[in-house]
């Protein structure tokens, strides 16, 4: 494990601390009033898509520079990171279930049957 | 102060006590991922159904108070950042208007919610007899609001008083700037600031572009 692993490389003046963290609270905030800007753009069904993709933005932001993921510890990114396997297991099965069986359990509200708005492929809009 | 007075049984060095305040923090912070995880998902496969129900109950949101709460938790992750930072490198001054901002600004947020809840009272957006919104879907929205938005705030809630504890421990001198646990609350509420970046997109910014 390298010198810096622990945070030992971390800033030591109210200078340097400011210099580590302000310019990523700007990003975050930039971004925060972008994907507002965003939602009254019409998109159809990629509005909730792009809005997602820059709140994972923020989190990635977050997690790396506030929640100290960037250190080389593979004990800390080990954990910070199992969630998303286990929430990807979570998402995949709901998902693949609701795919597959929810228009023949519940065909009343299968958007292909009452012809709501649908995306891509003729998906819901995300 | 020495790192001997922040070292804790049974733990040798402080270096490895941070290690494992660090580690059983993501820990205990990766089952709150799969708690908010599974109610995100259930939102997003009954959202499959009514994605217009949906669009309909989103629209009723108070924006301005979400956003305004989306800007104020960020930049409590910013003094969250800086105290976890300054606590490291025993910056007394810094560390305690740190904190002390967090708790501010977290306190901001708090009030901010309230005034929400209380508007959307008012309006009647709680599901049941009264509701104003016809589509069917919007109730099943507001059903997932409620059950977000406080809890939440439960978890702001926790990271207050986490933090204000800390605070008071480290301003009467019971617990040094380097303990650890200052780096592990900040964890605790980056997370919340976390959950909080999901909610906006999926409360606030719903149904806006349509009509």
């Amino acid at each position: 494990m390298s010198g810096h692993s622990l945070g030992e490389g971390d800033p030591r003046t109210l200078r340097a601390i400011l210099w580590r963290t302000v310019p990523v609270w700007a990003a975050l905030i930039a971004l925060a009033l972008s994907s507002c800007a965003l939602a009254y753009v019409p998109m159809g069904g990629f509005n909730m898509a792009a809005s997602l993709a820059i709140a994972a933005a923020k989190m990635v932001l977050v997690g790396v520079f506030f929640m100290h993921l960037r250190r080389p510890d593979p004990l800390l990114r080990l954990s910070g990171g199992a969630w998303l396997l286990w929430l990807g297991f979570l998402l995949a099965l709901v998902f693949a279930d609701q795919a597959t069986r929810a228009p023949i359990s519940q065909p009343a509200h299968s958007p292909d049957v009452t012809g709501r708005e649908t995306g891509p492929g003729g998906m819901p809009g995300f | 102060m020495s790192g001997g007075e922040a070292l804790r049984e049974p733990w040798e060095s402080l270096r490895r006590q941070r290690e494992a305040a660090g580690f059983g923090m993501w820990l205990f912070l990766n089952s709150e991922a799969l708690l908010f995880g599974a109610l995100i998902s259930a939102f997003f496969a009954t959202r499959f159904f009514h994605p217009q129900g949906f669009a309909a109950g989103g629209r009723e949101a108070e924006i301005v108070y979400g956003t305004v709460n989306t800007l104020v938790l960020l930049t409590s992750s910013l003094t969250m950042a800086m105290a976890s930072f300054a606590t490291r490198a025993e910056l007394r001054r810094v560390s305690f208007w740190s904190l002390g901002l967090t708790l501010a600004l977290g306190v901001v947020f708090l009030g901010l919610k309230i005034m929400e809840w209380r508007s959307d009272l008012e309006k009647n957006m709680f599901p049941g007899p009264g509701f104003p919104i016809e589509q069917p879907g919007a109730a099943l929205f507001w059903g997932f609001y409620w059950a977000l938005t406080p809890l939440h705030a439960l978890h702001m809630i926790g990271g207050l008083s986490t933090v204000g504890f800390l605070t008071w421990q480290a301003a009467r001198g019971k617990r040094p700037l380097r303990s650890p646990a200052f780096e592990a609350a900040g964890l605790y509420w980056h997370l919340i600031d976390v959950v909080w970046i999901f909610l906006y997109p999926l409360i606030y910014l719903q149904g806006r572009a349509s009509s």
